[in-house]
């Protein structure tokens, strides 16, 4: 037999039976490790904040090109310079009242019809094709015919945004319907479960995940539609911000575009983890 | 509860004819039984045999499932299925008391609870428990409804063996106490004739065998495990 010990410590190798010949005793070593190991502290901002030193750093050493690439400190000057003429928080306003908008609107009609589709045979019949091929034409190549029949107001805006919001959470949220447990519709029969009990207590909680995976990319779908939008049919709002800028070569003013909108989708992406921490706090506890 | 003259009279369930067929593969074939109120009974056979059809039809949910014949079952009829099936969104005393409402609910959920040994675990998540205690709490949640008729479905056949014995026990007690008729498929003759007085084997759509158990000591054990298992065709010695 050999004496298996894990540990270098001499405290295991007394301990081991004695090996009935010395040449077949070996000390066991531990294996590579193939891992990467522990995690860093901090990891998901050390990256960006690298990044960051090496432009100041390279743009205090004049090695960058201002026009093209101007000084972090640039950039948050023209940022409260903008901020205090007031013309940022306009067009910061503008942009999220289209964009909230659209994705309240694309929110509820995703919701409204996953749930349709998925609860009745009927309802599937008449939403899920046409869904599907929604899904199949790119949404923003329906922005010249949208301006055809909404004018170029911020009704279309709102309309396309709400389209490129809604497919996403309907395809999620519906998928997650129809993919519930078999056994749980069973015990809910057996429990005498009326339907509407039915729906609010299995079907609904039992989508949920499902569902916050379709909210994550329509929220990230409605930056996406705004940006579009409004560089190049809009006359206010961040993206004509933007826009103006690149005809007059102000680098720093398109970078500050850039900034906000990367705020914005930090925050609401932030925002929507933490509810979903909070919905699907009964998730944790399988993978702790 | 009615009193036990009436309980022997009056059969809890009663199939009159009872066919079952998958695609044209017929599974219950005209089957007869009565099931009298407050019996234990335990349902033998093959997988395949038909038993989990039987309880499904008993429990009302064979939906889509062709057949025929006549079927009367209690009111209140209450399952347990092999997996526990708590809702994993919920929490423990929420999955007991589901399908169920009024002011003494939540009193009657934590008393059933109590009664599996859960007590003080209401606010625990399902995955928090271990395979024997995620099953007590689906015994409990089946008898807080006060159920006349209790179907189970191989209800133990997921734990390991010595958990298994402690459910056995708890079943038991649980079934003195309360006294629903008890109807139990499982494919484990000595846990058949350990739980239950009457058992039954199911074969080629029929019952194959009726067989009362006396519980009048552990010499019987063996002779009915030899006439169970001849009747599914297995003998006892074979390796």
């Amino acid at each position: 037999m050999t004496a298996v010990t894990t540990t270098t410590t001499t405290a295991a190798t007394t301990a081991a039976p004695a090996p009935p010949a010395a040449e077949e005793e070996h000390q066991v070593e531990r294996r590579r490790r193939l891992s990467p190991g522990k995690r860093l502290p901090a990891t998901r901002i050390t990256g960006p904040l690298l990044v960051l030193a090496l432009w100041a750093a390279a743009s205090a050493a004049g090695r960058l090109d201002p026009g093209a690439i101007p000084a972090p400190w640039t950039v948050v000057e023209t940022g409260v310079r903008l901020w205090n003429e007031g013309t940022l928080t306009d067009d910061v306003l503008t942009s999220l009242q289209r964009a909230g908008a659209g994705f309240a609107i694309g929110l509820t009609a995703g919701i409204v019809l996953a749930l349709a589709a998925g609860l009745s045979r009927v309802g599937e019949a008449l939403i899920d094709g046409s869904v599907q091929l929604n899904r199949a034409v790119p949404t923003l190549g329906l922005i010249p015919l949208f301006i055809l029949w909404l004018g170029i107001g911020e009704t279309f805006k709102i309309a396309i945004i709400a389209i490129v919001v809604y497919i996403p959470i309907y395809l999620n949220t519906h998928a997650a319907l129809s993919g519930i447990d078999h056994r749980f519709v069973e015990l809910a029969e057996v429990q005498g479960l009326s339907r509407s009990a039915f729906v609010r207590q299995v079907v609904v909680p039992g989508a949920l995940p499902g569902f916050f995976v379709g909210l994550r990319l329509g929220v990230t779908g409605s930056w996406l539609g705004l940006v579009v939008l409004e560089q190049i049919n809009a006359t206010s709002g961040l993206g004509y911000m933007m826009f103006q800028a690149q005809n007059y070569g102000q680098t720093d003013v398109i970078l500050v575009g850039l900034v906000v909108y990367g705020l914005f989708g930090l925050v609401s992406d932030t925002a929507v983890r933490a509810i979903e921490r909070r919905v699907l706090s009964w998730r944790r506890t399988l993978s702790s | 509860m009615a009193p036990h003259t009436e309980q022997l009279t009056r059969p809890a369930v009663r199939l009159r004819g009872l066919t079952r067929a998958f695609e044209g593969r017929t599974v219950l074939d005209g089957l007869d039984l009565d099931l009298p109120a407050g019996q234990f009974t335990a349902l033998l056979g093959h997988s395949g045999s038909g038993k989990s059809t039987l309880l499904r039809a008993i429990a009302g949910i064979d939906h889509g499932v062709a057949g025929s014949g006549t079927l009367t079952a209690p009111e209140r009829v209450s399952v347990v299925f092999q997996d526990s099936r708590l809702l994993p969104w919920r929490r423990i005393l929420p999955n007991v008391l589901l399908g169920l409402d009024g002011k003494d609910a939540g009193e009657r959920g934590r008393a059933a609870l109590a009664e599996v040994g859960l007590g003080g675990r209401e606010r625990a998540w399902p995955s928090e428990l271990s395979g024997g205690e995620q099953q007590r709490a689906a015994l409990a949640r089946s008898l807080v409804r006060e159920p006349e008729l209790l179907l189970a479905d191989e209800p133990f056949g997921a734990l390991d063996a010595l958990t298994r014995i402690k459910m056995h026990a708890l079943l038991r007690q649980l079934w003195e106490r309360h006294r629903p008729s008890v109807l139990l498929v499982t494919h484990d003759v000595d846990e058949a004739i350990a739980l239950a007085d009457r058992v039954l084997v199911l074969e080629d759509g029929r019952i194959g065998l009726d067989l009362t158990v006396g519980r009048d000591g552990p010499h019987a054990h063996g002779e009915y495990r030899t006439r169970l298992l001849k009747a599914l065709g297995v003998s006892d010695d074979a390796p």
